[in-house]
């Protein structure tokens, strides 16, 4: 038998427009750590996904090999079967069941139907010992923290008797305590013969943890290598950037004028989590006329920044925010449009559009009452606005009565975007404004920044993907934790600066 | 002006682009007219002016009601205490005046008074406390109707015949005296059927009078008078019904009030397009800027008041108010929504669908009745009509998307 315990060979995944995985090849030794690292997007979920059993074969070109056997996996419980256990990101437990039920869902012991509670309670009790937690079996998900919960998750991938373990991003969501115990219970777990793959943003934990570290980026294998004494956190950031530059950016020198956002202190508690702090103590600026690129890797807290100063996450908040320096106070979304601060939001389908509605309807939702009287909404007025952003921001459409489900993404966007340039935001936050677009679609979207920028407006825009936020930034603040751990000028970083600090680097 | 726009498109096109684009009104108007048909085919009674005028006003408080639900449930809601809201109003309106002696028209207003103050009530803890409304209008049916059986006592309280005018009286002749049988046409009912198509011409000949000024498309010449002389003869035929009757009653005429205001706000008002947006897509609705809870609030408060008006046009229609009143009215409210295409799931809805699925659940059992059909077989007959009428819809909609 090889040393290696399981082999992915040459995989290749495509969706519709995009190679996602091209030629990637992965082994993982009998009783390592096997580190998985790479930008956002780069790939790791994919493989893993694959792996698992979530995309079935035949989806995907290549070979998946365990101890020297090959596997077509059709569902996830087919790699269960053949040992392979994944714990996500988001926990997977059902929150109104207690640990053993949860633990053996869908794997009871039973007969005819019956379940044998003993013998379950007796089983939990030990794969609770395996993963270091004394809890009673019967406590229920909800009264655990999220430390013990995601050692749960474990001890129930130990239930189906796994030899692979992957886990992504177990610890994104906990604190320094519970990640350090979950490391611990890891390397206890390696120690007994079960191999890990370890995916992770935090370098620092990789460097601590793993045996090998596998980097991807674009779909591709970049690098394999022991992670020895001679490695450290930059040459790890070194092999996940050096993306290539393919595209162009329009790039305009912007003269920022004075500062229209300033925000204090701010500090946002996790609505759901209440001691952890989403946002910890962030003071920035943005200016007039320039476009402020907010980088960072999933989870660092972008989204929820921006969120909680539009006054749409978060209910503990603490800090100050001036707009054209003023003391703003903004409860809700509708304070924050009539104080001149646009929000795209991440997810256009999701939380940008109403996909019943159609295009005029949506362009106009948020300044009704720019074309409202007392007699209603003037729908002709309505007609002519909706025709001037379609006409202005190029929507591709037969009609302004399309419904918006029915549009490509990159018109959804435009529609979108189209929605805040009518409520005439001083201030406007992109938040991935070109996520999942058309190269060309990209590009007329840089445009339209652009030409913001230059009548006075200030954008500020988050976005995962680097030569982007390097491409089009005035200044580039970066994100790591909940903290601001960078405020950079384009013109004096690159790529590996960037993730230096976004991987946590001082 | 974009180029597209300004492309002429032929008749035939337009009004294909229309048929497609509106195809569920359409749908529910041609099953409308088939059952209709199929009616006066099999009886000889249900296509006369006295047999349709029953219908009309044996539809006009489900009609009404389903006019608060549309927007309860189109914002992704529903209201399950319509009955017994309508028990309870049209108890109130019954005993101010019996008990208390009080005149008809304060009677009526303070019962409007409580109608909105049940809507307050219930859309307070759905906006504000985020019960779901199905658990806040279960214990609200619950409260009211406890409160229904306190107020009345079990008794049933009899309406003075003025007051009953609103639920069975019709408009009175103003000029010349008409009977049904003298084939002369009620003179007042007359007047208003002038005034409602005078009334039309000028809204649409506004409508495109605007279009022409933004220099937006209308439609060719041809078609718009085909449009407006399809919709003037349905007009006529609705009220030559009641002309050649005994005119236009009273709750009818109320219903037109209500169901134009609410097609007005649906359609035109910036509450209506964001009652529309919380229930496509709410998480969108709030990142717009739209006040959720606010407009929750007063989605109740309409339900609560037109229940009011439900009660008293019910109450007018029996004549008296008793304990039982309105029970399971909910339901044949919210199966009318339902029928005339508002989504379940929230985000559609029309007003005049409902109107059209409340005429189609009465005529169906006022067809049946007409044919000696057991209430056995009539409740199954409707309930498999809800059924289909929905199946039809989700099948369809797989179809286009």
């Amino acid at each position: 038998m090889s040393e290696y315990i399981l082999e992915m060979q040459d995989i290749v995944k495509e969706f519709p427009g995009v190679r996602a995985l091209d030629e990637v090849n992965f082994k993982l030794k009998k009783g390592e750590i096997h580190a998985l690292v790479g930008e956002n997007g780069a790939g790791k979920s994919t493989l893993m996904k694959i792996l698992s059993g979530v995309y079935p074969y035949g989806s995907y070109e290549g070979k998946i090999i365990i101890n020297g056997e090959v596997q077509r996996f059709n569902t996830t419980k087919d790699s269960e079967v053949a040992g392979v256990g994944i714990i996500y990101q988001e926990l997977t437990l059902v929150k109104q069941m207690n640990i053993c039920e949860n633990i053996f869902l869908g794997n009871e012991f039973q007969k005819y139907g019956v379940i044998d509670w003993n013998h379950a309670m007796a089983k939990t009790q030990e794969l609770l010992k395996e993963v270091g937690l004394t809890t009673n079996p019967a406590t229920k998900i909800i009264n655990l923290g999220i430390g013990r919960q995601q050692l749960v998750e474990i001890a129930k991938a130990l239930s189906k008797n796994v030899n692979i373990l992957i886990l992504d991003e177990p610890t994104a969501a906990l604190n320094e305590a519970d990640s350090d115990n979950l490391l611990e219970i890891i390397k206890k777990l390696k120690d007994e013969g079960i191999s890990c793959i370890y995916i992770s943003h935090k370098l620092k934990e990789v460097k601590a943890i793993a045996d090998t570290i596998t980097i991807i980026r674009d779909g591709k294998t970049i690098e394999t290598f022991e992670n020895d004494d001679k490695i450290n956190q930059n040459r790890i950031i070194t092999g996940m950037v050096g993306r290539e530059i393919t595209q162009l950016f329009p790039r305009v020198e912007h003269t920022p004028g004075e500062v229209v956002l300033d925000v204090k202190d701010w500090t946002v508690y996790n609505p759901e989590l209440p001691d952890k702090k989403e946002i910890n103590n962030v003071s920035f600026q943005a200016r007039k006329g320039e476009i402020l690129g907010i980088a960072g890797l999933m989870g660092s807290g972008r989204t929820e920044l921006m969120m909680s100063i539009f006054g749409a996450y978060g209910i503990n908040k603490s800090g100050e925010i001036y707009i054209n320096g003023k003391k703003a106070m903004i409860k809700g979304p509708r304070d924050a449009i009539e104080k001149g601060l646009c929000y795209l939001s991440e997810d256009r389908k999701k939380t940008g559009l109403v996909l019943g509605m159609d295009i005029k309807e949506n362009i106009t939702l948020s300044s009704l009452n720019k074309i409202s009287s007392m007699m209603g909404i003037n729908q002709n007025e309505e007609i002519k606005v909706a025709n001037h952003y379609v006409d202005a921001l190029n929507i591709k459409t037969p009609s302004i009565e399309q419904k918006t489900r029915n549009l490509s993404g990159g018109n959804q966007q435009k529609v979108v975007i189209a929605k805040w340039l009518m409520a005439a935001p001083e201030i406007l936050i992109l938040d991935e404004p070109t996520r999942g677009i058309d190269v060309g679609a990209k590009y007329e979207i840089y445009n339209i920044m652009n030409q913001l920028v230059a009548q006075g407006v200030s954008i500020i825009m988050i976005s995962s993907e680097l030569p982007e936020v390097l491409g089009m930034s005035d200044r580039i603040l970066v994100m790591h934790e909940g903290k601001l751990t960078a405020d950079l000028d384009w013109k004096e970083t690159n790529q590996e600066g960037v993730m230096h600090y976004a991987t946590g680097g001082a | 002006m974009s180029s597209k726009a300004k492309i002429h498109q032929s008749p035939i096109e337009v009004l294909k682009m229309s048929l497609r684009n509106n195809i569920r009104q359409y749908t529910m108007f041609i099953a409308l007219i088939s059952i209709m048909m199929i009616f006066s085919l099999l009886s000889d009674v249900f296509f006369t002016p006295r047999n349709l005028s029953t219908l009309f006003l044996q539809t006009a408080h489900i009609a009404v009601l389903a006019c608060g639900v549309v927007l309860v449930i189109v914002a992704g809601h529903i209201d399950l205490s319509i009955g017994a809201v309508v028990g309870l109003t049209g108890a109130i309106v019954a005993i101010l005046p019996a008990r208390y002696g009080m005149g008809v028209v304060p009677a009526i207003i303070i019962t409007l008074a409580v109608g909105a103050l049940i809507g307050l009530w219930q859309g307070y803890w759905v906006a504000y406390r985020d019960v779901p409304a199905f658990i806040v209008t279960l214990a609200g049916m619950m409260i009211f109707n406890g409160l229904l059986l306190g107020v009345t006592q079990g008794a049933t309280i009899a309406t003075s015949s003025s007051f009953n005018k609103l639920g069975q009286g019709y408009l009175p002749n103003l000029f010349i005296e008409s009977t049904p049988r003298d084939m002369l046409p009620h003179d007042t009912t007359v007047i208003i059927w002038i005034v409602v198509i005078i009334a039309y011409l000028w809204l649409e000949f506004k409508k495109r009078r605007e279009r022409l000024h933004y220099g937006f498309d209308v439609l060719p010449r041809s078609l718009f008078i085909l449009k407006i002389s399809l919709v003037i003869l349905l007009i006529s035929a609705i009220f030559s019904v009641m002309a050649l009757y005994l005119g236009l009653p009273y709750s009818i005429l109320i219903l037109m009030v209500i169901g134009g205001f609410y097609t007005f706000l649906t359609t035109n008002t910036t509450f209506g397009r964001h009652v529309y947006a919380i229930g496509g897509n709410k998480e969108a609705a709030m990142l717009s800027g739209i006040n959720i809870r606010k407009r929750t609030l007063w989605i109740f408060i309409s339900s609560g008041i037109l229940g009011a008006i439900g009660g008293i046009i019910y109450t007018a229609r029996v004549g008296s108010a008793a304990a039982s009143a309105g029970q399971a009215m909910e339901l044949d409210v919210i199966a009318a929504a339902i029928i005339g295409g508002t989504s379940t799931l929230g985000g559609e809805g029309t007003i005049v669908g409902a109107i059209i699925g409340a005429l189609v659940m009465s005529t169906l059992n006022n067809g049946m009745l007409l044919l000696d059909v057991g209430t056995t077989q009539r409740l199954i007959v409707r309930g498999l009509v809800l059924l289909l009428a929905v199946w039809v819809d989700i099948s369809s909609r797989k179809k286009n998307s």
